[in-house]
């Protein structure tokens, strides 16, 4: 039963302690789709949240696999298939000479592969949110700590829900509007 | 409970002093990117402009002219840009040291230079790559370094070490910005949220890509920067070690050592380190920084820096041992040579500066004397650079003696090491200016209040 208009219920907490056990109270609660928010990462969220771990790691080996075999390709095909040339007596190919440039080529997909596989996962960069246009929000990258409840969880009630945040502390509690275009 | 702890460890100092909260380590940072620019700074801008300017003219002569304004000569082909490469390269490896290697050890004393330090590493290393783009001499095929499909269907020469380096050292320009990016995203939106004016609004807008600090957020940031750390920590090693290929895998006498990677990555972090003092120390005064970067953080780098000092001091040493216990004369004679040869003057400016002076690091008195710690960074910062002269002049006596000859530099060789001072300060001084120069969010972080169990909440009673 969800307002066709709101996004979702904004709340505030003091501090990261308050935020934390809040975080637990909402999740006991039934609410799986909530999110916290805070200007640095909180110690022991991710627990209170029971949140799966990251999939960042699986990007990072897969695109450090594919720099690997990147520079060994590009390092025999056009030594020894493209532009064969002895130079000094040495062979067209051989791991040894081509282990740095191989070695730097896996560093850097795998960078690649971290931050914009990061950046992918997290859905940004995402220039506008509902959430924008809740003026105390602003504070988010201070020093204030939210939760919210999407409109989008199962458990959401707009009623039921804005009185659970206040039953868990939450001040400031804000109606989201969706925005539309 | 185990009682064995003593009280350091148990109550380690705080990371920041004079118990700031959340709310006035934004403000004290920000403040410095949002106030008007004021004379101090415009100051330091100008000599730094002027060196700009000063490169700009030096390397728009040598293209227009060619190589031939240098000193260079027979048996010299590599001179003072071989020189100064080297010398930047290695002052950019202090900032990716203290973001990932000291990440990965939990020194969480380097959040707050860690940025800085960052910003450094990538301003050294453009300085560091303009010298080989512009001592290939033509310019304008520069790019024939690169792997790329051309009308002549030829391919670089991957047995070579110089190709290895133009890898290796633009692998970590690369993935240093990414990392400093990576970093500087939640304190850009913090910008962007306090922001008055539309153009401020907009630019730190875009370039903090919409980030609102959720915790799923978060999650993903927080293991991207812990691989990040992990892929830079040995990246940071090869680049100085691949740098020092140029010189060991040639068949020099002097230069074709197996020390030499080792001994290439300390003499890299030893100048590092000497440069984020060199800078932080004049900075943390100018923007009243002094809280964030304390004076434990300085001791805690001149511990450093008197480590790796010994290291090169060692390394040093060893190398002459080698050059007489493998009873090569070629190689005991690079070795004489060196020290008491021609350039024997700067074989000695480079054991003072790098071995000798360091010691007094060993006093605490000295450590937190900030005036003795800038001067002694100035004092490494030239050692180091002659340690590089020294190394690249051994070719001045090779194999044929009829050939032998002696390196002066040009007025152009000096005005370009000079110019790229200019753009190094440049850059510096414009990134104190508009960037935020401590890593908020991270600082935030180390503050005691920012552990949700911190004793403060008990005694409020919101915890139970």
């Amino acid at each position: 039963m969800t307002e066709s208009k709101s996004w979702g219920l904004l709340a505030e907490f003091p501090n990261p302690a308050r935020l934390l056990k809040a975080a637990q109270a909402t999740h006991a609660a039934g609410y799986r789709r909530f999110e916290t928010f805070s200007p640095f990462p909180i110690h022991g969220m991710d627990e209170a949240m029971e949140l799966p771990g990251s999939k960042v790691p699986w990007i990072t080996l897969a695109a450090g696999l594919m720099g690997m075999a990147t520079g060994l390709a590009l390092q025999w095909w056009s030594g020894s298939v493209a532009y064969p040339l002895v130079i000094g007596g040495k062979p067209l190919f051989a791991w040894e000479f081509a282990l740095p440039i191989t070695f730097e080529l896996s560093i850097l997909f795998a960078s690649f592969g971290t931050v914009l596989g990061m950046f992918a996962l997290n859905k940004l960069p995402r220039p506008n949110h509902p959430l924008d246009y809740v003026p105390r929000f602003k504070k988010v990258t201070d020093d204030a700590f939210f939760l919210a409840i999407p409109a989008s969880d199962e458990q959401f009630d707009l009623e039921a829900s804005k009185a659970f945040l206040e039953s868990i502390g939450g001040e400031h509690i804000t109606v989201v509007e969706e925005q539309n275009g | 409970m185990a009682h064995n702890y003593d009280a350091e460890t148990l109550f380690p100092p705080p990371l920041v002093d004079n118990d700031l909260s959340f709310g006035e380590v934004t403000e004290k940072i920000c403040g410095i990117v949002e106030a008007p620019p004021n004379h101090k700074w415009l100051l330091a801008l100008i000599p730094a402009l002027t060196g700009l300017t000063i490169l700009g003219g030096a390397i728009g002569w040598l293209i227009w002219e060619g190589t031939g304004i240098w000193g260079l000569n027979n048996p010299m082909g590599w001179g003072w840009a071989i020189v100064n490469f080297v010398f930047w390269v290695g002052i950019g490896h202090a900032g990716t040291l203290i973001s990932a290697i000291l990440f990965l050890f939990r020194q969480r004393w380097r959040t707050a230079i860690n940025r800085f330090a960052e910003a450094m590493t990538i301003f050294a290393v453009i300085c560091a790559l303009i010298f080989p783009g512009i001592h290939v001499g033509r310019v304008w095929a520069a790019y024939w370094m690169l792997p790329l499909p051309n009308q002549m269907s030829m391919w670089p020469n991957f047995r070579s070490p110089l190709l290895w380096d133009v890898f290796a050292v633009s692998t970590y320009f690369t993935v240093s910005l990414m990392f400093w990016y990576v970093g500087l995203v939640p304190d850009m939106a913090t910008l962007r949220d306090r922001a008055k004016s539309k153009i401020g609004f907009w630019i730190y807008g875009v370039l903090s890509l919409g980030w609102r600090g959720a915790n799923r957020h978060w999650q993903n940031y927080e293991r991207a920067y812990l691989l990040l750390a992990a892929l830079a920590t040995p990246l940071v090693l090869s680049v100085h070690t691949i740098v020092s290929f140029d010189f060991a895998v040639s068949l020099i006498p002097g230069w074709h050592t197996t020390i030499f990677p080792p001994y290439f990555v300390a003499g890299a972090i030893f100048s590092g380190f000497a440069m984020v003092l060199t800078l932080a120390i004049p900075a943390r005064k100018i923007f009243g920084l002094e809280d964030f970067i304390t004076v434990r953080h300085i001791e805690n780098m001149t511990k450093i820096i008197l480590v790796t000092g010994m290291m090169v001091g060692y390394a040093y040493a060893m190398e002459f041992f080698i050059a007489w216990y493998s009873g090569s004369e070629y190689e005991s004679f690079a070795f004489v040579n060196r020290a008491l040869g021609p350039f024997g003057w700067a074989y000695f400016i480079m054991v003072s500066c790098n071995v000798i002076t360091p010691q007094i690091f060993w006093f605490k008195k000295m450590r937190t004397n900030m005036t003795v710690v800038f001067i002694l960074s100035i004092f490494v910062n030239i050692g180091m650079w002659f340690e590089r002269f020294v190394i690249t002049m051994s070719l001045h006596r090779d194999f044929i003696p009829s050939s032998w000859d002696y390196y002066s530099p040009t007025i152009f060789d000096i005005l370009t090491f000079i110019g790229s001072f200019g753009l190094f300060f440049t850059l510096f001084i414009l990134f104190m200016k508009f960037l935020p120069a401590v890593a908020m969010a991270e600082v935030k972080g180390v503050l005691p209040q920012a552990d949700p169990h911190w004793s403060g909440y008990h005694e409020e009673g919101h915890d139970d």
